[in-house]
């Protein structure tokens, strides 16, 4: 087992790659009652064209399949495994994004029959065609929901102005008429595929002993036999680096109207630290023209066109990376205006050094925080790992962001030009 | 678990509450103003926070405020409001790094403190009142919010049954005031109401992590100066909460194009933290609708297939069970008549000790889940300030293990339905 140690967050980290190459990682923490564990694929909603295992010719799955996968997992032969979780005193859960789907559980007691029953579930698929049938009907409910969600319509507005081609402007649940086409058939094909051990990653945190747990990890996975592993082939259809439209508008049942901007990564091509150097570096951009303390965001406020809903956030994986700026308005075309020729001021001028120190404090601070969360550390290092990034890397390169990665960054990042795009939601009745 | 120090003081018109723990990162300050919730000052008191936190005498500015934030290693800084049975909370809370993590010397909690007491103790001032633009943004601010409420269904649904249901009580305002009423509000009168607030309100701080008791009390000293009391006047003697006498059932259907219906019960528990059957009260919820293994999970959801979402939740203060589900609109009546079942089985005792069980172990895991969290062990202790019945953080789960099944079948017979409200969705079905 290999440990790491970091001193200055008195943190230690211990982490092994089993030989059927599940990586496990043990982040012990002392004084928590909780302990908390994420079994995570690397498999996602963007996941939908790919060579299944032990086939030759590629597939395309419908639309929402990942996610459609995560909610038949819970079921197995006995009936239902939240039933069991909570026998057992813990509470169980999961979710697909864009890259991932994770099954996590927490518990305050009975960790180590906990932790079985996650890796147990999720590697033992049980899908029936009835059972099949019956999700349809729950899942049709959650995407209903997110209908009516205007913020979620507006965040899947942008993506969908951002990229031409790219699955990641697919709702993660899919549309009603995408999950009627998945099949039990299909469903283990997806399984077979994304859920080898060596596609996957275990994270546990919590009041444990790392020793103990690892071994029962690899008793639990010596019992069990996989197929040799391949590499996992996906196929995504060129996306062009500009945005794919320049505006939409969505009229909908809301009272507030609501603005949201963005900005496409043009080579989104990195992974490892250069991933995390231009996150990082976006981050802090987004920060110094945005964020509460600057004299934009003070004058956005004054002229009423943003109240407290106004944030801001940066996605990027292999493949995809944006930017996204907004929240609730009574004048988003206003709004839209003011944000795009804000950020072509801040492009123009110099990066103020004392600005940038203060926000490079704002931002250690609020990791610190975030490490009181055994929830955020198991899934963000996973997101990391799936890109070669390391978590326990955040603060020291932070620490040595320079204004040259700045500028670089936000010379290819905040073109307005090309690279910009916005989807405004108006209340119906609204011209 | 570690165990928590727990260090209470009386310094000036506040309670001060000192949390021990080393278990985390940053230290955490909430400090909580407790007054009856009001349809004369309900929208005043949602305004407050907001004002007060857009500039002080030290701070004058937002921006001011927001910069010497960033600087003490982006420490937060939120004023809200809240409900707690008919009390209507105004909080602040601030969080800040623990310095010891950083390479750094600065005294963050002393400036972080400084900071936060400012905003409540010192407020920037013009003449005899707040500052007329700022009181302009942030009623503005408040208007949206209140609005965008209509935006967020599930929301919207809530405020509304709480509207229907409690129409003649003062739980049935809704916590952010009233938007009709902001025009009527002054720069001058929302001062004077800020003078009553700090002279009237029960204040308690909490302060949670690996901190000194000594430091705390100096700086409560120092910094948090608000008016002094005169001596013969004490805390908010604990107020009966309204309650209806006949529960009659009403049912209130609102039409809106939305492609899902929302359906939400309004139930009376006649229990509050301050019966001896809240724990009992507890374990009802969890067996019949507060978890995944619950009657309304399994029967709306896993078997039926008719919702995402079925699941019921507690009012500890006020005594109300609330039930909400995302639905088809036609399948309006068969959903409805699943959780009546539910209830009426719940009644007859329909469930095995097995399930009593199980729904002990999710409640002892969640509560200790609760504490990890430095919100949360405020949240709970919080309880306690708000009537006479004292419950040590030690005292919940001997409490939870103590429930019958007798407790809870006796529990559900007291519960009663008062409003079904339904906001029916007219574009669904179309594309099934």
């Amino acid at each position: 087992m290999n440990k790491q140690s970091f001193d200055q967050l008195n943190e230690t980290l211990y982490y092994e790659q089993l030989e059927n190459g599940l990586d496990v990682y043990i982040l012990p923490k002392a004084g928590f009652n909780k302990t908390f564990a994420t079994f995570t694929t690397k498999y996602g909603s963007i996941d939908n064209n790919f060579i299944p295992l032990g086939e030759k010719e590629a597939l395309k799955v419908p639309d929402g399949i990942a996610h459609f996968l995560e909610h038949k997992l819970f079921e197995d032969e006995e009936g239902d495994v939240f039933q069991l979780f909570s026998k057992q005193g813990a509470s169980a859960n999961a979710f697909t994004s864009f890259t991932r789907t994770a099954y996590l559980f927490s518990s305050t007691s009975k960790v180590e029959k906990n932790l079985k029953t996650l890796i147990d579930f999720v590697q033992k698929p049980y899908f029936t065609e009835e059972s099949v049938e019956k999700e349809k009907g729950i899942i049709g409910q959650e995407i209903k929901m997110y209908d009516d969600n205007p913020d979620w319509r507006g965040y899947f507005g942008l993506i969908s102005n951002l990229y031409e081609y790219h699955p990641v402007k697919l709702d993660i649940a899919g549309t009603i008429e995408s999950i009627n086409e998945v099949t039990k058939d299909l469903l283990y094909t997806c399984y077979e595929t994304f859920y080898h051990p060596n596609n996957m990653l275990l994270f546990i945190v919590g009041n444990v002993k790392p020793e103990e747990i690892m071994t029962l990890v690899k008793e639990n996975q010596a019992n069990k036999d996989f197929p040799q592993p391949e590499k996992i082939e996906r196929f995504f259809e060129a996306e062009p680096p500009e945005v794919f439209k320049a505006s939409e508008e969505l009229k909908m049942n809301v009272k507030t109207g609501k603005c949201l901007v963005g900005f496409k990564d043009r080579s989104p091509d990195r992974q490892g630290e250069e991933l995390l150097r231009h996150e990082l570096s976006i981050n802090v951009l987004l920060e110094m023209m945005f964020g509460q303390s600057s004299k934009n965001y003070e004058a956005l406020y004054e002229e009423g066109l943003i109240d407290d809903t106004f944030s801001f956030d940066y996605s990027g994986e292999l493949g995809f990376g944006f930017s996204v700026i907004g929240g609730d308005t009574s004048k988003p075309d206003e709004l839209s205006d003011r944000i795009k020729s804000m950020v072509e001021e801040f492009v123009k001028g110099d990066l103020d050094q004392g600005t940038v120190e203060s926000i490079r404090k704002k931002k250690i601070g609020f990791f610190l925080k975030s490490l009181n969360s055994p929830e955020y550390i198991a899934n963000q290092f996973t997101r990391y790992q799936f890109n070669e990034m390391n978590l326990f890397d955040v603060i020291p390169v932070l620490e040595s962001l320079t204004i040259d990665d700045l500028t670089d960054a936000m010379g290819e990042h905040f073109k307005t030009d090309t690279q910009f795009t916005k989807c405004l939601v108006k209340p119906k009745g609204d011209r | 678990m570690e165990s928590v120090n727990v260090n209470q003081f009386t310094e000036g018109p506040v309670r001060v509450h000192v949390i021990q723990s080393k278990t985390y990162k940053t230290n955490t300050l909430v400090l909580h103003m407790r007054a009856p919730l009001t349809k004369e000052d309900h929208t005043k008191r949602a305004l407050l926070p907001l004002v007060l936190q857009s500039g002080s005498k030290d701070f004058p500015t937002r921006q001011k405020i927001r910069q010497t934030l960033d600087g003490l290693y982006g420490a937060s800084l939120t004023g809200d409001v809240n409900k707690k049975g008919e009390n209507h909370l105004v909080s602040f809370k601030l969080e800040v790094a623990n310095e010891r993590y950083l390479k750094d010397d600065t005294p963050l909690l002393e400036e972080a403190f400084k900071m936060m007491t400012s905003v409540v103790a010192n407020p920037l001032l013009d003449g005899d009142g707040f500052k007329e633009s700022i009181l302009k943004s942030e009623k503005r601010n408040l208007k949206q919010r209140i609005e965008s409420v209509y935006d967020d269904k599930i929301r919207y649904a809530n405020m509304r049954l709480n509207e229907e249901m409690c129409q003649d009580e003062a739980y049935g305002l809704f916590v952010y005031g009233d938007a009709e009423e902001l025009d009527g509000i002054s720069r001058e009168s929302l001062y004077e109401y800020y003078q009553k607030v700090v002279q009237e309100d029960d204040l308690d701080l909490f302060v949670v992590g690996d901190v000194d008791v000594d430091q705390v009390k100096t700086l409560v000293k120092n910094h948090l100066t608000l008016p002094a009391r005169s001596n013969d006047s004490k805390r908010v003697q604990e107020k009966k909460q309204e309650q209806k006498k006949m529960v009659e059932e009403n049912e209130v259907v609102e039409e809106q194009e939305l492609k899902q219906g929302k359906l939400h019960l309004g139930y009376r528990t006649n229990i509050t933290y301050q019966d001896d059957d809240y724990f009992a009260l507890q374990l009802f919820n969890g067996l019949f609708g507060g978890f995944s293994h619950s009657k309304l999970f399994i029967n709306v959801r896993e078997k039926a297939s008719l919702a995402y979402y079925a699941a019921s939740r507690v009012e500890s203060h006020k005594g109300l069970l609330m039930v909400m589900s995302g639905i088809e609109t036609s399948n309006y009546e068969k959903a409805l008549t699943i959780i009546r079942e539910q209830m009426e089985a719940m009644k007859n005792g329909d469930f095995e000790e097995e399930q009593l069980e199980q729904t002990k172990a999710v409640l002892k895991n969640q509560l200790l889940e609760t504490m990890d969290a430095p919100r949360g062990l405020v949240e709970l202790m919080y309880h306690n300030e708000l009537g006479s019945k004292k419950r040590e953080l030690d005292d919940w789960i001997p409490n939870i293990e103590k429930v019958t099944k007798e407790d809870v079948v006796r529990v559900a017979e007291k519960i009663e339905l008062d409003t079904i409200y339904f906001l029916k969705g007219t574009e669904g079905d179309s594309n099934e």
